[in-house]
């Protein structure tokens, strides 16, 4: 019981920080049919971005790529914000973890 | 359906060998079976709860709310293993001497391991929550999905708990002299790693500053997404591509807890009568 008000306590303080700035650069990739769409997704290297996905399926996906250090389930018709970078240039691969197998998708640092 | 077992099997892995680990940690602590199933069961109906809400969460806090929610979850645990490896420190003797006798009462006994019930519970939660998620995709998808997420769920399972049996064997081949020394560095690396994880989410949200967001790149090494890459993540806290932030709270992890146990281990033991 303690540890369960300490959880909530610790989650709410950490709910209370200042949210992250919304300045970076925004770009969006779909999920739909267990695919993403673009499936090739430019953006600048160096500096922070923000990566919108927006799950289009009825069921949830996990958004799963090692090379960016990011793991993030997404519920069904649902969107999420992921933070990135600075990153190098270079190219990185994701996945959609449920879906593995049609659910691919890169993202090129320039 | 082996594709099903293997991601199922892949997100069970990290709760079935901490619960190897803890079984072991536990050897002849009175009522620690009651104790790692009740965080079992707690942490399945809490997955179920998280499930469900994954969308809410996620949405909370600019959208981080899932990488804050499991930063926590993580942070709970980590205070968890510590507290239990400090208390190992001054009443682990105890507990290996009596540990042929059958039935003896260790005082307190019951406090630690009511901790490890919830870092068992808080392994289940984490990667259960995504497990169900999954399996929930499989059975509303069309076509029999009902019966492959059975067959392939329970043979993940059953793949993730022969781990988990594995690795309980696997330490009790320890002498018992030397058991609780394994067992309490190995929860100390994982408490490490728990927190390095934690700080992980924690960049993943915007909240921590990476400090050097890939030091270096060991995949060619060890793969992080293989099994052996996996079982090391979970119990020493392998990461192929560490952030500098994830490294220092690894040490400063290391450091609290280890000077804590030091601290704790010059208190000569408490006498425990044994039970008539």
């Amino acid at each position: 019981m303690r540890i369960a008000v300490f959880t909530a306590a610790a989650t709410l303080a950490l709910l209370a920080m200042p949210p992250a700035q919304a300045a970076d650069p925004t770009f969006t990739v779909v999920i739909k049919d267990h695919m993403f769409e673009p499936a090739r997704i430019e953006v600048p290297a160096g500096q922070k971005i923000q990566l919108i996905v927006k799950n289009m399926d009825t069921t949830a996906e996990e958004f799963d790529s090692p090379e960016l250090k990011r793991e993030k389930v997404i519920a069904a018709g649902k969107e999420a914000t992921i933070y990135l970078g600075p990153l190098k240039p270079g190219t990185y691969r994701f996945v959609g973890e449920y879906h593995g197998a049609t659910a691919k998708g890169e993202l090129v640092a320039k | 359906m082996l594709s099903t077992a293997i991601i199922v099997f892949r997100e069970i892995l990290e709760a079935a060998l901490i619960v190897g680990v803890v079984m072991a940690a536990s050897r002849g602590v009175p009522r620690r079976g009651v104790a790692v199933a009740t965080g079992m069961g707690g942490g399945v109906l809490g997955a179920v709860v998280v499930a469900v809400f994954a969308g809410e969460i996620a949405d909370a806090v600019a959208g981080a709310g899932q990488e804050i929610f499991n930063a926590c979850v993580l942070l709970v645990a980590v205070a968890m293993l510590g507290w239990h490896n400090v208390w190992m420190k001054t009443h682990g003797r105890e507990i290996a001497r009596h540990m042929a006798d059958v039935g003896i009462a260790v005082r307190g006994g019951s406090r630690p391991v009511r901790a490890l019930g919830v870092v068992v519970g808080a392994a289940v939660l984490r990667e259960g929550s995504e497990t169900v998620l999954f399996l929930y995709g499989i059975a509303a998808s069309a076509g029999g999905g009902m019966a492959e997420m059975l067959a392939g769920g329970l043979l993940g399972l059953a793949g993730g708990v022969a781990l988990g049996v594995a690795m309980y064997r696997g330490l009790l081949k320890i002498p018992p002299r030397h058991l609780f020394a394994v067992t309490s560095a190995l929860i100390l690396l994982m408490a490490a790693g728990m927190a390095s994880q934690a700080a992980a989410f924690l960049v993943a949200a915007d909240l921590l500053p990476p400090l050097g967001s890939q030091l270096w790149d060991t995949t060619f090494l060890l793969d992080p997404g293989s099994l052996l890459g996996r079982t090391a993540h979970t119990l020493i806290g392998y990461d192929a591509r560490p952030a500098g932030v994830q490294m220092l709270v690894f040490v400063l992890t290391l450091a609290v807890i280890g000077l804590s146990m030091r601290a704790a281990g010059g208190k000569p033991p408490v006498r425990v009568q044994p039970a008539l």
